[in-house]
């Protein structure tokens, strides 16, 4: 019994091994800034997730307890990822913008990074 | 204001910082639900005056199959991803920027799509119109760059809009 829980975690691991790998491996072949921002997207989801959930099987199956922590983790993960990741396109776009063509914002003026504007972002009705 | 209200002025960050504190703790006793509860109590009753008008949700019933949809999205995504990463070639990768309209209206609800779409692999949001009624958002390999917006919409802002308006 402890050895499928063993085997499991050992097949879990791997997979969060290989894409935290891919991830750092697209960090180093994607050329700009813009898609660089995608690799680090992919580590925290699949790569740490694969390996909190091996941690969670090894806790259960070789040391009999419920952990929890592991999901905490994701949650604080999945909490501050896109925070990390919408500073550095915010940063970019504020100092290279010019050398993208964006696209228009349909209705409002302008995107809030290159907005001069003092209102509001977003209003609740 | 009723008296419910002026205790519990979110309820549900309340039983959430109560789960957090447990979660913490890691193992289950009556002592640290006591001390969850009265952090779930204190908390939000402190950040009460820096988050004035935040939003209730009407169905947090359909927050679980959101967060279903989303993590099956984000195996498969990342999937794709890997494989446009390790075997096409650089200059085979058709970059693009979409607008997305937002049907949302309450920062948190924006925030959680946001937050969305930059954990599925593929896409980052990368920044909001100034009024707050369009995303932008950068996609790393999108042939067809109106089906992703759709998709996003159907997928994520529909079940969004359930769930907080």
């Amino acid at each position: 019994m402890e050895q499928i829980f063993d085997i499991l975690a050992a097949i879990f691991l791997v997979i969060g091994g290989f894409f935290g790998f891919v991830g750092s491996f697209g960090l180093l072949k994607l050329g700009d800034p813009m898609s660089r921002l995608h690799a680090p997207t992919k580590a925290t989801t699949l790569g740490v997730g694969g390996v909190l959930i091996a941690s969670l099987l090894h806790s259960f199956g070789a040391e009999g307890y419920v952990s929890v922590h592991e999901l905490l983790i994701t949650l604080f993960l999945f909490l501050t990822a896109p925070i990390t990741a919408l500073f550095i396109a915010k940063a970019h776009i504020h100092r290279h913008g010019d050398d993208y063509e964006l696209p228009p914002t349909g209705g409002d003026a302008s995107w809030a990074v290159l907005s001069d504007s003092e209102e509001e972002p977003v209003k609740t009705d | 204001m009723t008296l419910f209200r002026r205790i519990f002025p979110h309820p549900l960050l309340t039983v959430l910082l109560t789960l957090v504190w447990l979660m913490l703790v890691n193992r289950f006793s009556w002592n640290s639900v006591i001390f969850g509860f009265f952090l779930g109590l204190l908390i939000p009753f402190v950040i009460r005056p820096y988050w004035p008008n935040m939003s209730r949700m009407r169905h947090p019933g359909k927050i679980a199959e959101y967060v279903a949809v989303v993590l099956y999205d984000i195996i498969v995504a990342n999937i794709t991803v890997a494989w446009l990463i390790l075997f096409k070639r650089r200059d085979q990768l058709r970059q693009a920027w979409i607008s997305i309209p937002l049907e949302l209206r309450t920062p948190e609800a924006i925030t959680t799509l946001a937050a969305t779409i930059t954990l599925t692999p593929g896409t980052v949001s990368c920044d909001i119109s100034d009024k707050g009624h369009y995303l932008l958002v950068h996609c790393l390999h999108a042939p067809d760059p109106d089906a992703v917006r759709d998709e996003i919409i159907n997928r994520y802002e529909r079940r969004l809009v359930e769930i907080f308006e």
